[in-house]
């Protein structure tokens, strides 16, 4: 293929040297700085499973095992057939037996059908099995075994009618599955918003607004607004805006069109207010107990007032309380267990405190 | 002490009759004789006894009589000695600011985890936000990770893709030559409640998934080269984090090569805040902050795009027809008026100055537009200080209210020329169940009585 003369050759030799002691000097000017990670560091994080399967562990979980991990696990939250809305948006439904035929889930189209469940959307099963596996349970991510990761996918897949009730799913089965996936053909490369070359398909922005200056087409009149009944739904934002200022906040506490003056009644936070006895959040976040106890509604389990309701009166409502909440327990609130939690009994006692008190905000 | 806690600016104007002739003689009687008590007491009453249907307040009323009790009556902190230095090794707002404080949207989340909190825009000032108003979003909680055993992890999805996986301490990434750049981050969902209707009163909820700072970090560029990555074949990057959700996103490698991407552990002079991911995050300009990765463990880079949970079933637009757009990540550029905004009273007729943001994600802010007539008739608003790509700026203009309904819009232009859509438009384009990337012109309407309130027109 050369064929130039021998001086050609050893300039070119020259070159390559050069190019390869530039590299070589901007590797030594960070000199010292990191060093190679070994294979077991490489295998302790590098979870990802892509479309393609790449990553994806060798391993097998049966439909019969997934759903005993489903009701251990994940029931809590997500429902006993994924079909809860109350914590999370609903996993499953909403799929058809021809959605699986055409890869398409007709009721994405479909305005009059109520939220879309993530078996609706999601178009690539490794998705699911990679975020099941780096994830979940929501309190205690990536405690699953990989038979488990396998069995709950699969359960999951049942609940949606993608796989029968005796399948068993693997490492070696799991490229078919896919091809059953109800919204497989759901996806569109067909914009431009992906901020690389090669992915998608579109160069140009899909609006094309243009900059009137007079006399321009408007879009003449308020075709929405917020209903009245909803004007303090987020608050009375006159306490939401700073007390001086150009304009100050509205006092949604009143009707629309109250005096404005009232705006300038915001008082300014007075110690007192600060020093009111308040809710251990530190504690209550630390330990996920807000995952499932909310401060007024009922949640997974019971609010923490209807608690506060139901034991604050008692003589030994704080050792009740702190021991119930490091042991757990079923079938006082429902049947909808509640794990033993490991936090020290000095904090278990403290929220316990704060639940005989009442439960204060 | 306790004039101190009494809001000071706007006064109620007082009809010109609230004390009567013998009143206002009384009054200056007292005063000669030295009983400022009794004078302050007498306007106060007369104040508060006025019943007249006023709904402005005039913003700088004198009324009869020698001035304001405020300028009359030396304060507090005029006369006495104040506090020392150190009262607080860290610093915190006055506590006359209260009311600015980051929010959660009621009924918008079940959980506090995977939630949002919202900045409060109508309350800021310039493009910087202030570290502790940031607006938050978790999928699995936020943490507070020691960052002497935090490690970054460089690896490939493939041997071939390069020379070495790799491990960095906070050290050592800290001794790499660090840059410091200003940019925007917004949530793919920003304004996302409100693709079919209003759904809510403030610029808060509205817009206030948007922040921004001065971040600091290393260019992952540096890192990438250190680790031998074979920039032929790969063509995508990961990013996971540390916590329990172990966010990934993909991110394309076109945006590491320049200089862009940032592995950053500064914002705003300062660590990153826990809630914004500390101590390290993932800086990408532009793009929607869910590919920011928070407390970023690993970067592996790979020859095609990982389909992540929120790349495959969140964070995608759902067209009309029924498909779903995905890896759409570029927040194209948009605007939004801060001040005068939903929620807020205009408290009287005449000057006011009209605020607010603009940004794009394809580069620098051109120009910005204001119309105070629905979009009929349009000006161009001053740009503040530095236009910076990628990151907020300020505009502001003059405006004279005369009292009647206005509404007023806001339209950003890029460097790319591309204008800021309307809600017909952008409807037109991608329907109204998208959710993500709503950058629609924003409508304030102001009442009569000076309320703002958020509306769409058609």
């Amino acid at each position: 293929m050369f064929s130039c003369p021998k001086p050609g050759r050893a300039l070119l030799a020259l070159l390559l040297s050069l190019v390869a002691s530039a590299a070589l000097a901007q590797a030594k000017a960070f000199e010292g700085v990191g060093r190679t990670a070994t294979p077991k560091e490489v295998a302790a994080w590098d979870i990802d499973v892509r479309p393609d399967f790449k990553g994806l562990p060798k391993g097998a979980g049966s439909v019969l095992k997934g759903q005993e991990v489903w009701e251990g696990k994940c029931a809590q939250c997500h429902g006993i057939f994924g079909e809860s809305g109350e914590v999370f948006a609903p996993l499953i439904g909403g799929t058809t037996a021809e959605d699986v035929k055409t890869g398409h889930v007709a009721r994405l189209n479909d305005r009059a059908y109520p939220g879309r469940t993530t078996l609706m959307k999601v178009a690539t099963v490794s998705t699911l099995w990679d975020y099941i596996n780096r994830a979940m349970p929501w309190t205690a991510p990536k405690s699953l075994s990989t038979e488990e990761v396998y069995a709950v996918t699969a359960f999951m897949l049942n609940l949606g009618g993608v796989v029968p009730e005796n399948f068993t799913l693997s490492d070696q089965n799991i490229a078919e599955v896919q091809q059953r996936m109800p919204n497989r053909k759901g996806m569109s490369l067909d914009h431009s918003l992906w901020p690389g070359r090669g992915l998608t398909t579109v160069m140009k922005a899909d609006t094309r607004n243009t900059a009137c200056m007079k006399d321009c087409v408007t879009e003449a009149s308020v075709a929405s607004a917020l209903p009245e009944h909803a004007r303090n739904v987020h608050g009375n934002l006159a306490e939401q805006n700073r007390a001086v200022g150009a304009q100050h906040g509205a006092d949604t506490s009143k009707p629309a069109g109250s005096p404005a003056r009232s705006v300038t009644l915001v008082a300014a936070p007075s110690r007192a207010v600060v020093a009111k006895p308040q809710a251990p959040m530190a504690l209550l976040n630390k330990n996920s107990c807000t995952a499932c106890h909310g401060m007024d509604g009922k949640l997974v389990g019971p609010a923490f007032r209807e608690i506060a309701r139901k034991y604050g009166s008692g003589a030994d409502a704080e050792t009740y309380l702190a021991g119930k909440i490091r042991a757990g327990g079923v079938g006082v609130w429902g049947q909808i267990p509640m794990p033993a939690q490991a936090l020290s009994e000095a904090d278990a006692r403290a929220v316990a405190q704060w639940l005989r008190a009442g439960a204060p905000k | 002490m306790s004039s101190d806690n009494k809001p000071a600016g706007r006064l109620i104007k007082a009809p010109e009759s609230f004390l009567d002739a013998a009143g206002v003689r009384q009054v200056f009687a007292e005063a000669k004789a030295g009983r400022r008590g009794f004078i302050r007491q007498a306007f106060m009453a007369a104040s508060a006894a006025s019943l007249a249907p006023v709904a402005m307040a005039t913003s700088n009323p004198l009324a009869t009589g020698e001035g304001d009790p405020n300028i009359l009556n030396l304060p507090e902190h005029s006369k006495g000695l104040g506090q020392p230095v150190v009262t607080d090794g860290y610093g915190k707002p006055s506590r006359y600011e209260v009311n600015v404080q980051r929010r959660q949207s009621p009924g918008l989340t079940q959980t506090a985890q995977a939630s949002v909190s919202f900045a409060p825009l109508q309350s800021l000032f310039g493009i910087v936000t202030p570290s502790g108003l940031h607006f938050e979003r978790h999928h699995q909680g936020w943490w507070d990770i020691d960052p002497s055993k935090h490690r970054l992890m460089i690896n490939g999805s493939a041997p071939e893709l390069l020379k070495r996986a790799m491990v960095f301490t906070m050290d050592e990434l800290m001794r790499l030559p660090s840059v410091s750049r200003f940019h925007f981050i917004e949530c793919g969902a920003n304004t996302g409640m409100e693709w079919g209707n209003v759904a809510v009163p403030t610029v808060q909820y509205s817009h206030g998934m948007l922040s921004c700072s001065e971040f600091t970090g290393v260019p992952l560029r540096i890192l990438l080269d250190m680790a031998g990555v074979d920039y032929k074949k790969a063509r995508f990057v990961l990013a996971e984090g540390a916590d329990g959700s172990s966010m990934t996103r993909t991110i394309p490698m076109e945006m590491v090569e320049n200089g862009e991407v940032l592995v950053a552990y500064g914002q705003n002079g300062e660590m990153l805040r826990p809630e914004n991911g500390y101590p390290l995050r993932l800086v990408v300009p532009g793009v929607q902050g869910v590919s920011w990765v928070k407390y970023l463990r690993r970067i592996e880079v790979g020859d095609k795009p990982w389909a992540s949970k929120d790349e495959a079933i969140h964070y995608m637009d759902l067209m009309p027809g029924g498909q779903h757009r995905q890896y759409s990540s570029i927040q194209e550029c948009k605007s939004v008026v801060t001040t005068p905004s939903g929620g807020q009273v205009l408290l009287d007729k005449g000057f006011y100055n009209i605020s607010g943001l603009a940004w794009s994600g394809r580069g620098k802010v051109r120009r910005v537009d204001v119309s105070v007539d629905g979009g009929r008739n349009w000006r161009s608003a001053r740009l503040e200080g530095a236009v910076l790509a990628k990151c907020l700026t300020r505009f502001n203009i003059d405006w004279v209210w005369d009292g009647k309904p206005a509404l007023i819009q806001s339209r950003a232009i890029d460097d790319t020329g591309f204008v800021q859509p309307t809600y017909g438009q952008l409807r037109t384009a991608r329907g109204t169940r998208s959710i993500y990337h709503n950058n629609a012109i924003q409508t304030w309407l102001v009442e009569e009585g000076g309320e703002v309130k958020n509306v769409q027109l058609s």
